[in-house]
């Protein structure tokens, strides 16, 4: 009898122990940003321990970078949405009217044509994309930075997330500041030594190659740096999750 | 000296039902578990595996390039090839209940492995027992499989249940772990020759599926020898942790 009191009393002290565990790591998370924006509902436990055990540990990491000879031959230009009028008109003129919009939470607004893009420091690197249905190739991505653009713009230190929006509105994503200053997450003009064609997200796509190929959305013409998730979509982070994936892609 | 009289005991009378302890509660919660991880983590390994039911060997691979073998299955998507009909996208909630389940699985593997290393469950029942360390006791077991001849059970698990468990825990559950980080590229950025020790990004692909088919092979072993033992005592069993002497 004593045996089953003592066993019981050490399994509710062990559980209460265990809940105040989760408690206390469920609040230091919240406070260093450790939870994703789709962290509701009953994936949100695993979508929140994966975004932040991989938060801690991937901070200052740097995606695989592969030599020139590694460069798929073929590579994969999966299905995109149909391309609307209003982008069209943009490819019949070159993309020479082609503006990237800056705005939210900068000292300085701006507008960006790609040739403004491309005064500011440039950068190549050869990486994967791999797509959450399985297959990949590796391509040389050339463009600028994408924190060069947002100290232009005077980003203020609040900040973040940044927002960034296809021309197609129903496309949008965000990341967080360990992305949008890490210096491979690039708004990329260029691939393989030539413009970005339209087929791979031309002409300017911004390449996260830490996270699957979903979140290295094409066609972007649009950033906005905030310091909630709430008021954009359903306040989940992105399209992605209003339909059905993870916010988080880097698995 | 001691005369050979045969011993008189009451045959006609049956002895009262014992029950033996079988399964401690550890491994009856983490089986358990286990087994819903597994189930979750197969349906939604499935689903995924049709966004793209072709595999390659080496770093990059896709539908411009030679697989290294194609699944001739329908897929989810209309980019792939398969002379099918597409079926429905389910990759999303796919996606978020493979990684939840495969977080709750590697969460309670630690805490069987801390406990089975604690209370001796590891080397009492997993690691080959003295006499079970040499080729005839795994050819002993294996004969008396084939011949389907009956097993009194010693209520000690036999020297191929110890192998085929060690290998299932230290073995293929790691490789299957390994094999999927493997496939995140964050986790790749910190830890890159975890996946070029497998041959690149696509091999640790193809080989996580090998790894899942090595598993489920090993379930449905598991399934029929349970069956084969009795399955609904043995079920019972992994419940109650007791097992009726008479049903042993």
């Amino acid at each position: 009898m004593s045996l089953t009191r003592r066993r019981m009393i050490a399994a509710t002290v062990a559980a209460g122990a265990g809940v105040s565990v989760a408690g206390v790591a469920a609040r230091l998370a919240r406070r260093y940003g450790l939870v994703p924006p789709d962290s509701g509902g009953i994936y949100g436990p695993g979508e929140t321990l994966t975004y932040a055990t991989q938060r801690l540990m991937t901070t200052h990491s740097t995606a695989r970078e592969f030599s020139r000879n590694m460069i798929s031959k073929a590579p994969f230009a999966n299905e995109i949405p149909p391309l609307k009028e209003e982008f069209k008109r943009h490819q019949a003129a070159g993309f020479k009217e082609w503006k990237l919009t800056i705005d939210g939470m900068v000292a300085h607004p701006a507008s960006l044509s790609l040739a403004d893009l491309k005064t500011l420091p440039m950068r190549s690197q050869i990486t994967e994309l791999a797509c959450e249905e399985g297959w990949s190739y590796i391509a040389e991505w050339i463009g600028t930075p994408l924190f060069e653009v947002l100290h232009a713009a005077g980003m203020v230190p609040q900040a973040r997330y940044v927002v960034y929006r296809s021309i197609d509105r129903d496309w949008w994503e965000s990341i967080d500041m360990a992305d949008a200053m890490h210096p491979q997450t690039l708004l990329t003009y260029g691939m393989n030594d030539d413009d970005l064609p339209v087929r791979f997200g031309g002409p300017l796509r911004l390449r996260l190659p830490r996270q699957l190929g979903y979140k290295s959305l094409k066609f972007v013409d649009s950033i906005t740096v905030t310091d909630s998730m709430k008021h954009f979509g359903k306040g989940l982070g992105s399209s992605s999750p209003e339909g059905g994936y993870a916010w988080y892609a880097g698995i | 000296m001691t005369p050979c009289y045969a011993p008189v005991v009451p045959t006609t009378v049956a002895a009262p039902a014992t029950e033996r302890s079988r399964h401690s509660a550890v491994v009856r919660v983490t089986h358990w578990i286990t087994v819903l991880c597994f189930a979750a983590l197969l349906v939604t390994g499935v689903e995924i595996l049709l966004s793209h039911p072709r595999f390659y060997w080496g770093e990059t691979g896709n539908v411009n390039m030679h697989p290294l073998f194609t699944l001739h299955v329908p897929s989810s998507r209309s980019m792939v090839p398969t002379g099918y009909a597409v079926l429905p996208d389910q990759n999303g909630w796919s996606r978020y209940l493979h990684f939840e389940a495969a977080w709750l699985l590697v969460l309670i593997g630690i805490v069987y492995v801390l406990a089975s290393l604690w209370n001796g469950h590891l080397r009492r029942d997993l690691l080959p027992a003295r006499e079970q360390r040499n080729w005839k006791a795994y050819a002993a077991v294996l004969g008396r499989y084939l011949h389907r001849a009956p097993v009194k059970e010693s209520g000690a698990y036999n020297a191929v249940q110890r192998a085929a468990y060690l290998g299932v825990i230290f073995g293929l559950l790691p490789l299957l772990i390994w094999t999927g980080l493997a496939l995140s590229p964050a986790v790749a950025s910190v830890a890159p020759w975890a996946v070029e020790a497998l041959g690149g990004r696509q091999s640790a692909r193809t080989l996580h599926f090998f790894a899942t088919i090595a598993l489920v092979l090993f379930f449905v072993v598991h399934v029929v020898m349970v069956t084969l033992a009795g399955f609904w005592s043995r079920t019972r069993a992994m419940v109650t942790g007791v097992v009726k002497e008479e049903q042993l």
